[in-house]
């Protein structure tokens, strides 16, 4: 089984991508589907309705989503290869930007809108600098120079990236990425794990305590003032 | 170098086959794309700009020196040969102009400072109002925007075949932009409404139905007609400028300007 991994902010046409590939797949492999949101989504009604494959969404709701993607993943692979599925596409919500869904196996792949400002992909951390492709789309809706400064960007954060351009809704200029995805190879279900490093969440705030001030706490927290530990991320 | 492109026939609107075998556009040609709203026009010069393989709507697939054309040429912005000018007078990238040259610039690997300058310069020989170098790109009028990606195009794409989709609309120059585009060895393409352009082109592309079902080339007569043409429309040209001046138009500027 083949994993396909997609990541984006919302709006950004992660759907209409995913749309173009389960068409340009589905008559030659079996096609599972899995989107995993915070409050509400409506892609895998869509999809099983306009192209009749296995679809399953889940909902992160109080749970840091990153969190719920990596707890529900493993249920969710195993599901798909329980179907026998040939390719199983994970569609992520825009999440908070600290982490990334990529596995250390399949494909990668985030989502960035044309329009969607100069310093996105800076901002985007983890979810740029740790995909193995890019998709940009929405190309119809800016000039070539604009394109291409945004591209620019995107290799300064991500240097060695596969990058493409793309009319997501027509479907322009996919081939590349349907050749990448049928030369991806099978996932070994047995080592799957996270390509990037998950947050510190080992605070009192994290286990649910609301009480306000330092001695109510503790755990790694960031303070006002002052040095927090070394190994922590500190943001840019 | 890009000697040529060859454009492989596609299906129109209906999904009919185009009736061409190949289309050459050949260097130092101009060419234009005529034919009404929704003809499919732009969607041509799109897919000259993506380099298609058969992978847009039209299917049609695009050659270069008679060869298809490899990755680094299709995926890297970098060695893109084809600059294309859009309809778009809008840009979202948050950015002075200043910046965005200089970020187009090292996309395209220029490592001269001055071509920042020289682009800005240049961009206003085509608009009336001035573009300075603070400016936001997101706060420049549509006419700025459209002279600026034309600058743009010539000077820091510098690309062997420069495409401009309906340059007439944005209220810009077009009498300099043709000329600084013409004494070129480039394949430009002129998308147009605009019977002065279309004139001026020795090729004349016709399209209708999402097909081209026509190509023409310029003939003796046409090149005085569009001679002609091309007085009028300077006179008209010199009463819009005084208009948008706030001049009043008296019978002086009017025998002045249509002597």
């Amino acid at each position: 089984m083949k994993l396909l991994v997609i990541a984006g902010p919302p709006s950004a046409g992660k759907t209409a991508l995913t749309k173009q590939i389960v068409k340009r797949f589905k008559d030659e492999l079996r096609i599972a589907f899995l989107k995993i949101d915070v409050v509400k989504a409506y892609e895998d009604v869509e999809l099983s309705k306009e192209f009749q494959i296995m679809t399953r969404k889940i909902y992160s709701g109080d749970l840091c989503p990153d969190h719920a993607g990596v707890m529900v993943l493993g249920d969710a692979v195993e599901w798909a290869e329980s179907n026998s599925a040939d390719l199983f596409i994970v569609e992520s919500a825009g999440l908070c930007l600290r982490c990334s869904p990529y596995l250390n196996q399949g494909l990668g792949v985030v989502v960035l809108s044309s329009i969607s400002g100069i310093h996105a992909p800076e901002k985007m951390g983890a979810m740029v600098s740790l995909a193995d492709i890019v998709m940009v789309t929405k190309i119809d809706l800016v000039s070539q120079a604009e394109r291409e400064v945004l591209i620019q960007k995107i290799r300064e954060v991500h240097p060695h990236v596969t990058l493409m351009e793309t009319n997501a809704l027509q479907g322009t200029s996919l081939q590349r990425l349907y050749g990448l995805i049928s030369n991806s190879e099978d996932i070994d279900i047995a080592h799957l794990s996270l390509k990037g490093n998950p947050p510190i969440g080992t605070c009192t705030i994290c286990v649910g305590k609301k009480e306000v001030g330092w001695k109510h706490h503790f755990g790694v927290v960031k303070k006002l003032d002052g040095q927090i530990a070394d190994y922590m991320y500190r943001g840019e | 170098m890009i000697k040529a492109i060859t454009i492989l026939p596609g299906l129109d609107k209906g999904g009919e086959r185009e009736r061409f075998d190949q289309l050459n556009l050949k260097a130092g040609e101009t060419v234009s794309i005529v034919g009404p709203t929704g003809s499919g026009k732009t969607a041509f010069i799109s897919d000259i700009e993506l380099l298609a393989q058969g992978d847009t709507s039209t299917r049609r697939r695009i050659l270069i020196n008679g060869e298809l054309p490899g990755d680094e040429i299709r995926y890297n912005p970098a060695s893109k040969p084809i600059a294309m000018i859009t309809q778009n007078t809008k840009c979202f990238t948050d950015l002075s102009t200043e910046e965005f040259l200089q970020l187009h610039a090292r996309a395209r690997k220029i490592e001269d400072g001055r071509i920042i300058t020289d682009t800005i310069d240049l961009a206003n020989k085509f608009t009336g109002e001035k573009i300075r170098k603070e400016t936001r790109v997101t706060v420049l009028s549509g006419g700025q925007t459209r002279s600026l990606l034309i600058a743009d195009a010539i000077l820091i794409g510098a690309a062997p075949v420069i495409m401009l989709d309906e340059i007439e609309n944005a209220g810009i120059f077009k009498q300099e932009v043709v000329e600084i585009i013409k004494s070129t060895s480039k394949i430009i393409i002129f998308v147009t409404h605009d019977p002065v352009i279309a004139l001026l082109t020795k090729k004349r592309i016709i399209m209708e139905n999402g097909a081209v079902i026509k190509v023409l080339t310029q003939n003796e007569f046409e090149t005085r007609a569009a001679k002609n043409l091309l007085e009028l429309d300077k006179r008209v040209g010199i009463i819009r400028e005084k208009l948008r001046a706030g001049q009043e138009i008296t019978s002086e500027i009017l025998q002045a300007s249509l002597a």
